[in-house]
């Protein structure tokens, strides 16, 4: 599955990988390749582990067979010490932005730098401040994180993940909940990162039109395979029923509208059982 | 029948299985104690909120333990013409029982629920998920500090607790039934001894302050992260506090005082 | 990480507020000031009987309290009770005829030793020897007396 001829330019590689929660398979068998400076878009129905996915790239979760190799390393086998260095070059931005509540939006951002480097704080208030700005919201710095908008803390959580200047960002359904005007902006700022910082991006997401418009490569996933991947492109033009249902947003198709059932006619005649 | 047992099987495993987590993230806790001490700056702001934030709620209600003490015990001892230990039994009752006892209980409810919402909620909002993935252990960024300010806050708050009592139950006492306040502190002091009683009485609130401030640190951890799940964890922090607070006392009163 | 100076402050005032309490409870409530606070010098009486004596039991004299029981033991050859007190320092008047008794203050009381203190112009010094004593009054054995005395006036 994996594309072998742009093995040199890739960053994170996941191959064969398994994964199950419970007796439910999440992904079976799966590989992805993700490569260095573009973005690469996962997509698929809710419910199919795109989350997991990203928490298995930054080692919080251990595949059950497989191997996930970032830049070279296979994050599974490192130890601890050496994980957490790793994930210093790894940003990451979660669905609800993830703030620390207690405190306001500048040491949000400030968080990593504090935590990780001993930068005098006058340096910190000029790269925190520089963060804040490419994303917008320098005016917000003394607001706390819940003062503010979903959108707002998406793109706190953005400058606060790219603080440490990674070297790629998974964001973890971005446009989830948005209203227009915020989706557009953080579609316009994650297309920007890449570009300036030359970002590695992992986007997972359903939102077809914002991520397809955005990303270089896209992943479907669907029931813990690979249904179909290529450029956004290549994957409008798919002769597959099922992509084509999910690109198109058709209510029926090879994904049916019902959950499994059993026949309606019998059901509704049935004598009332519970169950 | 064969399905109890199956239940009754599945519950047992699932509270070993807990109990085995509850220590594992209690050696991840207590691992993370040596670099909480090179920033003391986090353990004041937890100081703050674990021990300021309930200095209020002990002292009011050792303040009262103490003044009710102070008129029971008058009634009874006046009827052996004894009202001249009233000291020592407000203290000795303050000093070995009460004093731990129930400013550990005021404190799990108190300082361990809010502990276990807190850490439960970090939870549920991603916060400790997105801390790992910067790199930052919350172990020992969050936990650790919130036990260590829980582990020191709770003897201090149990000596308020019954040197507030003491002081209560001689404004009773002396102040309107007329003990002499003189053998009031004497009979206290030639009564009470330093090792058996004061000693003793810390070690237990010590113990307390250990006990409760895994359980509600834990508990939070362990939390299903959603709203039940957090208002479930909340509960059973404060009623497995409370066990273990007087499951605990009743060991330790009988290892300190049982051999006299 | 909010540098807020007032929080520091109630912190201080929580923590200092704590060990004050410590301090107080090991102080004015304990018995921990009463040995190591003062100094005091030893004095030995020897009774028949020394009763529910106990070491830190209280030596008083006209109702003051003067010392404490340091030490109980019995002399092997004699068969008395050996009482050694610690008297405070500042109580260095005491006559060499004084009187030693063991009391029990009220009736369920515990018992102390009580110092009656006789004319003699000599005070007594570090490890000497009170020679006159008056043994715990015993109830049982009291009353048992009582009761063959007042049986043997019937006859």
């Amino acid at each position: 599955m994996a594309n072998s001829d742009s093995h040199l330019n890739t960053l994170i590689s996941v191959s064969n990988l398994s994964f199950s929660r419970g007796n439910k398979k999440i992904f079976d068998d799966i590989s992805l390749d993700f490569e260095r400076g573009k973005i690469t878009a996962i997509m698929g129905p809710s419910g199919t582990g795109k989350t997991t996915l990203l928490k298995i790239i930054g080692g919080q979760l251990l595949p059950e067979r497989g191997t996930v190799l970032v830049d070279g390393q296979n994050v599974h086998q490192l130890r601890r010490a050496d994980l957490f260095t790793l994930r210093k070059r790894m940003g990451m931005l979660f669905q609800s932005g993830a703030l620390l509540t207690d405190m306001n939006v500048f040491d949000n951002v400030a968080f990593p730098l504090r935590e990780h480097t001993k930068l005098t704080e006058s340096m910190i208030r000029t790269l925190v401040l520089m963060k804040l700005e490419a994303v917008g919201l320098r005016g917000a710095c003394n607001l706390m994180a819940n003062e503010l908008s979903g959108g707002m803390a998406r793109r706190v959580a953005l400058a606060r993940a790219i603080v440490l200047d990674p070297m790629m960002i998974m964001y973890d359904e971005p446009f989830t909940g948005q209203d227009p005007i915020s989706m557009g902006v953080l579609v316009h700022l994650i297309k920007a990162l890449n570009k300036t910082l030359g970002l590695t991006s992992i986007i997972v997401s359903h939102d077809v039109h914002e991520t397809a418009a955005i990303a270089d490569y896209i992943y479907i996933i669907s029931e813990g395979k690979v249904v179909g991947q290529g450029t956004p492109d290549e994957i409008k033009q798919s002769d597959s029923e099922w992509v084509q249902q999910f690109m198109t947003g058709a209510a029926d198709g090879p994904v049916h509208f019902h959950y499994p059932a059993k026949d309606y006619l019998d059901d509704l005649l049935s004598s009332g059982k519970r169950y | 029948m064969t399905e109890l047992f199956a239940q009754l099987g599945k519950s047992t495993r699932g509270s070993f299985s807990k109990l085995g987590r509850a220590t594992f993230f209690l050696l991840q806790c207590l691992s993370g104690i040596g670099s909480v001490l090179l920033r003391p700056r986090l353990l004041l702001n937890q100081l703050h909120s674990v021990g300021v934030l309930s200095f209020l709620i002990i002292s009011i209600s050792g303040l009262f333990v103490g003044m009710v003490l102070g008129l029971q015990g008058f009634y009874i001892l006046s009827e052996f013409g004894a009202e001249e230990t009233l000291g020592v039994m407000v203290a000795a009752s303050l000093v070995r029982e009460l004093g731990p006892v129930v400013s550990a209980l005021l404190f799990a409810g108190r300082a361990g629920s809010a502990l276990t919402a807190e850490i439960g909620l970090m939870k549920a909002t991603e916060q400790l998920s997105g801390m790992e993935m910067m790199a930052v252990d919350p172990i020992k960024r969050i936990i650790s500090p919130r036990f260590l300010a829980g582990f020191i806050s709770m003897p201090l708050l149990a000596a308020l607790f019954s040197a507030i009592g003491i002081v209560g139950g001689q404004i009773i006492g002396s102040g309107l039934l007329g003990v002499d306040e003189g053998a009031y502190w004497s009979q206290m002091q030639t009564k009470l001894d330093f090792t058996d009683d004061i000693i003793n009485g810390v070690i237990k609130s010590v113990v307390f302050g250990f006990i409760t401030s895994w359980i509600a640190l834990f508990e939070g951890y362990d939390a299903v992260p959603t709203s039940e799940g957090i208002s479930r964890a909340t509960t059973r922090t404060v009623v497995n506090s409370a066990f273990s607070i007087l499951g605990l006392d009743f060991i330790l009163t009988a290892l300190m005082f049982g051999d006299d | 990480m909010q540098h807020s100076s007032t929080q520091d402050t109630f912190v201080g005032l929580f923590v200092a507020a704590g060990i004050a309490a410590l301090f107080f409870l090991a102080l004015q409530v304990s018995n921990l000031s009463s040995f190591t606070d003062q100094d005091s010098y030893t004095l030995v009486a020897r009774f028949e009987n020394s009763g529910a004596l106990k070491v830190k039991s209280p030596v008083s004299a006209a109702g003051v309290k003067i010392g404490q029981v340091s030490d109980i033991s019995l002399d092997p050859k004699t068969y008395q009770s050996v009482v050694k007190m610690s008297i405070y320092s500042q109580y260095n008047h005491i006559p060499s005829d004084t009187t030693a008794s063991v009391f029990t203050a009220g009736l369920l009381g515990e018992q102390y030793v009580s110092l009656e203190p006789g004319g003699s112009e000599d005070f007594l010094k570090d490890n000497e020897v009170l020679e006159i004593t008056q043994s715990a009054i015993i109830l049982e054995k009291a009353i048992g007396q009582f009761l063959f005395k007042s049986a043997e006036e019937k006859k």
